[in-house]
């Protein structure tokens, strides 16, 4: 799939993907100078000594430790084989966002703390130390996030990397698919401080656009958050929960699903009920994780983004040793 | 003389106010009673006619739900102290999905109706 890109648009793509989320490179339009950029360049590094400059991350999306299902049978292997894919990175990606769902939810006493010890755990393996999460409604729906914030910290919240805003925004724990008033006015208080050429990253659980609201894949509220952002020229916005690969545009933003660690779910226009997409034994990771977004030539050679997918399998199911990374034109991994 | 008329004129009143009632009652949606319990709407399926007005009463048995239909704009939070409702008019004939959209445990994903407007 290409997309033309627009050339103020400052998610670019160096190649990436791992079959296990998304790998993105950021900011090489505003690295690259310019005059608006130079003015949001020297507002950050006025702000916090930050310059925009080049680097990567990683989303990751809805591990669901301690899911058990014939959806898969195989548990957490997903989620711990993409840890060490991520770890034979180099360069090593300087963050890591978790998009939610990472634990799946229990009612027994004391297990949801050891799926989420477990969850904490598996990713202390990575050895980028910069990950940030946002939790999902197996998070966090049943308990209004007590749980999670004894794991994890807020549930919503803000910071600076090199010259990028990240907005990390709960639509779940409330209950409903919904962000909430209070955290609207804290959105608004928050981004008031940066120029409307600044770069933002929001990374959230549940898309904020109406994807499938009878699947449950929409935020009430998520109309409001996008006419809080909206004066703002580039946003993007990562998201889960819908646990397939997803671009859609709206009028001021570019929103990226990331696909699931666990099962998948089929496409929303070629079926009318959701279930799981079928494990299979000889392909076990079919259809997870897996994209690979790169900048290249589109028509009239203009910058386009192209996204392809990587397909990861496991020895003992494929004869294969370890991850096979198919990388088709345009990756760089 | 004046007896005669005296009942006819009470007979009259009581006609019109008899006919003010029923036309009272036809004016007034249908109400539609529906209930929520993890992870299941009773009854799970009802059938509406286009163009009428109809309430949906909805009541939480056990704990919180959501009751949400985009495309109707039913959107009720539920609690199990009181019900909620809506009244909508359908305009579209069709079969929607209605879902419990505030999160309820390990069955939530199950927890939808089918509201049929014909």
């Amino acid at each position: 799939m290409d997309r033309p890109l627009d050339r103020r648009k400052f998610l670019k793509v160096s190649g990436m993907s791992l079959g296990v989320g998304a790998l993105i490179s950021f900011a090489p339009a505003l690295a690259a100078g310019g005059t608006p950029v130079a003015r949001v360049r020297n507002w950050f590094r006025r702000q916090n000594g930050e310059e925009v400059s080049p680097f990567n991350l990683v989303q990751l999306s809805d591990a669901h430790v301690g899911f058990q299902g014939p959806s898969n049978p195989t548990g957490t292997k997903a989620f711990e084989r993409a840890i060490e894919v991520i770890n034979g990175l180099n360069p090593q990606p300087e963050l890591i966002l978790f998009t939610g769902d990472l634990t799946h939810e229990s009612e027994t006493p004391g297990e949801h703390e050891k799926r989420m010890q477990l969850f904490k755990d598996i990713t202390g393996r990575l050895k980028s130390k910069k990950v940030m999460y946002v939790p999902g409604e197996h998070d966090a729906a049943l308990d209004g996030g007590a749980l999670y914030r004894q794991f994890f910290g807020e549930t919503h919240y803000s910071f600076d990397h090199r010259g990028v805003h990240f907005i990390a925004l709960d639509n779940v724990s409330s209950g409903k698919p919904a962000v909430g008033a209070a955290q609207i006015e804290w959105l608004k208080r928050d981004i008031a401080r940066y120029p409307h050429t600044a770069p933002i990253v929001v990374f959230t659980h549940r898309p904020l656009f109406d994807l499938r609201p009878d699947w449950e894949w929409f935020t009430r509220d998520g109309d409001e958050v996008l006419n809080v952002l909206s004066p703002h020229e580039n946003v993007t916005v990562l998201y889960g929960h819908i646990h397939r690969h997803d671009v859609h545009e709206t009028e001021h933003a570019t929103h990226y699903a990331s696909r699931s660690l666990i099962f998948a779910f089929p496409d929303p226009t070629t079926v009318s009920d959701k279930k799981p997409v079928a494990f299979d034994k000889e392909k076990p990771f079919k259809n997870l994780g897996l994209q690979l977004l790169a900048e290249r030539s589109g028509p009239n050679q203009r910058p386009a983004l192209g996204v392809d997918d990587v397909e990861l399998t496991l020895r003992e199911y494929a004869g294969t040793d370890g991850v096979q990374q198919i990388s088709r034109p345009g990756a760089s991994l | 003389m004046k007896r005669s008329i005296t009942i006819a004129l009470s007979l009259l009143i009581i006609g019109i106010t008899a006919a003010i009632r029923l036309k009272a009652q036809e004016s007034q949606p249908q109400v539609v009673s529906i209930s929520a319990k993890r992870f299941e709407f009773t009854p799970n399926q009802i059938t509406l006619k286009r163009g009428e007005p109809v309430t949906l009463r909805v009541s939480a048995q056990d704990r919180d739900h959501g009751f949400y239909q985009k495309d109707l704009e039913i959107e009720l939070d539920l609690t199990p102290d009181h019900p909620s409702e809506v009244t909508i008019t359908p305009e579209k004939a069709g079969r929607f999905v209605a879902i419990c959209d505030h999160f309820c445990g390990s069955g939530h994903g199950n927890m939808k109706m089918v509201i049929n407007v014909e």
